[in-house]
């Protein structure tokens, strides 16, 4: 077997194939730069607890409209955006921290989604319904992650400075500026707004996967949030295009073949990385950072 | 005098057990096949419940309060069998159940599943994916999808409702009867319908394999996506060799099931340039206003719609 039937064959042969590629690449452009804001920020869990939350507003989607892409995107989108607003409002506005006030607001609209999952009466597996799988991709789901990705971006690099400002010194940041409090929210929104159309597009595991996974293990190679974007961008892609051909040669479903790729990646950073355990070891004179 | 003690309390409980059987008779169906042809052979003589309804894939059915219930009051149990109900021997077994629990394909001859591996030129490719799927091989159970075999069915739900109630034994007999006659028309009619295709057009896809007996019993030929059980997620290796499946054996239409996510088999569709020829009933009557409230629209819906889009295009 010669390196291009093995790299390049299965994506010019299959469409199928494209498809997942294109959508997954463009997930890991505007997905892994919000997974580095959101580990600065310590809110790693958040995606995972977002992927409950979302529940009820799909789950509402889907009763009402049936299979449609938009209806149940914007069913997740509402419940997702009430959940993390409300938790970012309660820790920004009481003493409680925000984990527990989104593990809190996660549970209440998770145990919503199931009400109205068994409301229905109906067993057909709904999670498998919700969501998606990344051999599965029509044109508008590519449509949904491609105009997500835009948005995505336009919105960062709008906001970036803040952003950065607020991830490391949210109270240097309220002592120069009133913008605190929006760019948190605005923030929020995108962090939902990807898993959202991740979710519908290629199903849980996959997008919080390839949020969080790729910003972890880009820490372990810079300090500077720029270079980390980029870096987790990067790692991002390559676990996609590496997954999808582990799935394609070894006969393994794709999402965990992925986020498999990715895994591989962060394990080789903690230990390899210029700012991981074996560096760590060999100067152990440097003050270490957080 | 403590044999004598138990031998009373034996003998009363077995006259209430007998008492109890003049109310109609407590039957529990698993899904909504075994549902129709229960209700059609126990008529009014039974209270039948019905756990997985129109449209609920008995695969990955999470039991609910009430269905513990069910079974813990029920006189009789049915179920298909061959491992297609994964959730009900934890059911039985926490709702303390002591009903006969009556697995129909008991007198069928089961199939094994089909082979992954269809043509020597992908056996590779295909060798690691039998692996994978060696943890469930064994018989296929969608029995059901044969009317020879639904006929055996029905004998046996007519057999068990007998040993439980031999008051109602001539009325089961009655109604199996006429059903089966029934259902021996329409095995006829199916084999017509289908022998009216011509043979090279008989390559359908459908996106799980539950059509194993049905193609074994009428000649149709299925190619599908994903495993025997609708809770495999699919490969790309998978999804790749049946697109070259179908472009190399030319398949006429593809169809979407009732219990599974239509998505991927309309990318494949889109992919191979197939039509989406409408819906199948695999594994779940429709609603009652649907076109498969009962098993023989069900198979006749079937038939009709294969023929209909391999034949219309």
């Amino acid at each position: 077997m010669t390196m291009f039937e093995f790299l390049i064959a299965p994506f010019t042969e299959f469409g199928f194939m494209q498809r997942a590629l294109a959508g997954s690449l463009l997930l890991s452009l505007s997905c892994c730069p919000v997974g580095v804001f959101l580990m600065l920020r310590r809110m790693s869990l958040a995606g995972d607890a977002m992927a409950h939350a979302i529940l009820p507003g799909a789950a509402a989607g889907f009763l009402l409209y049936g299979l449609e892409l938009v209806p149940m995107t914007i069913g997740g989108l509402i419940a997702g955006l009430t959940v993390a607003l409300s938790a970012g409002a309660v820790s920004r506005f009481t003493l409680q921290r925000e984990d527990a006030s989104m593990a809190a607001f996660y549970l209440i609209s998770l145990a919503a989604g199931v009400l109205l999952v068994s409301l229905r009466g109906s067993s057909v597996d709904l999670m498998h319904v919700l969501f998606g799988s990344v051999l599965a991709l029509d044109n508008s789901a590519l449509t949904l992650i491609g105009s997500i990705c835009v948005v995505t971006l336009i919105l960062l690099t709008v906001f970036w400075r803040a952003l950065v400002a607020e991830c490391l010194d949210p109270l240097f940041l309220r002592s120069v500026s009133r913008l605190g409090a929006p760019v948190h929210f605005v923030f929020l929104g995108v962090v939902v707004l990807n898993l959202v159309g991740g979710f519908q597009a290629l199903g849980t595991l996959l997008s919080v996967g390839l949020m969080m996974l790729p910003a972890a293990g880009a820490r372990f190679w810079t300090s500077r949030v720029e270079t980390m974007a980029l870096l987790s961008v990067a790692i991002g892609m390559v676990s996609c295009a590496a997954g999808l051909l582990v799935s394609y040669h070894a006969a393994l479903p794709s999402g965990p073949a992925i986020i498999f790729a990715a895994g591989a990646i962060y394990l080789f950073s903690v230990i390899f990385g210029t700012r991981g355990a074996i560096a760590a070891r060999v100067r152990p004179s440097r003050h270490r950072t957080a | 005098m403590i044999w004598t003690l138990c031998l009373t309390l034996l003998s009363t409980t077995l006259m209430v057990a007998s008492g109890a059987s003049a109310e109609p008779l407590k039957v529990v169906a698993s899904f909504s096949i075994i549902g129709d042809f229960a209700r059609i052979v126990g008529g009014d003589r039974i209270d039948l419940t019905t756990l997985v309804g129109p449209g609920g894939d008995a695969h990955v059915y999470e039991p609910k309060p009430a269905d513990a219930a069910a079974m813990s009051q029920a006189d009789i149990v049915l179920v298909n069998g061959l491992h297609f109900e994964g959730f009900l021997a934890r059911l039985a077994e926490t709702s303390a159940s002591r009903a006969r629990i009556v697995e129909l394909t008991k007198g069928i001859k089961p199939l094994e599943m089909p082979e992954e591996a269809t043509s020597a030129e992908h056996a590779d490719d295909a060798a690691p994916s039998d692996d994978a799927h060696s943890h469930h091989n064994g018989a296929d159970p969608h029995a059901f999808q044969a009317v020879s075999n639904a006929r055996v069915y029905v004998k046996n739900i007519a057999d068990a409702f007998c040993a439980a109630d031999a008051a109602g034994c001539d009325s089961y007999r009655a109604n199996a009867l006429v059903y089966d006659a029934k259902l021996e028309a329409l095995d006829a009619e199916l084999k017509a319908a289908v022998a009216a295709i011509p043979a090279n057009r008989r390559t359908i896809i459908t996106s799980h394999d539950a059509f194993g007996y049905f193609a074994n019993a009428y000649g149709i030929h299925f190619l599908a996506p994903e495993g025997i059980s609708t809770e495999a997620e699919a490969s790309a290796a998978d999804v790749a060799r049946l697109i070259r499946q179908i472009r190399t054996e030319k398949a006429s239409a593809v169809f979407v099931e009732n219990v599974s996510d239509p998505r991927l088999i309309e990318q494949i569709a889109s992919e191979t340039g197939l039509k989406i020829g409408g819906t199948l009933y695999s594994d779940a009557l429709s609603g009652p206003d649907g076109p498969a409230a009962t098993y023989i629209d069900l198979m006749r819906h079937n038939v009709t719609t294969i023929k209909g889009a391999v034949t219309g295009s």
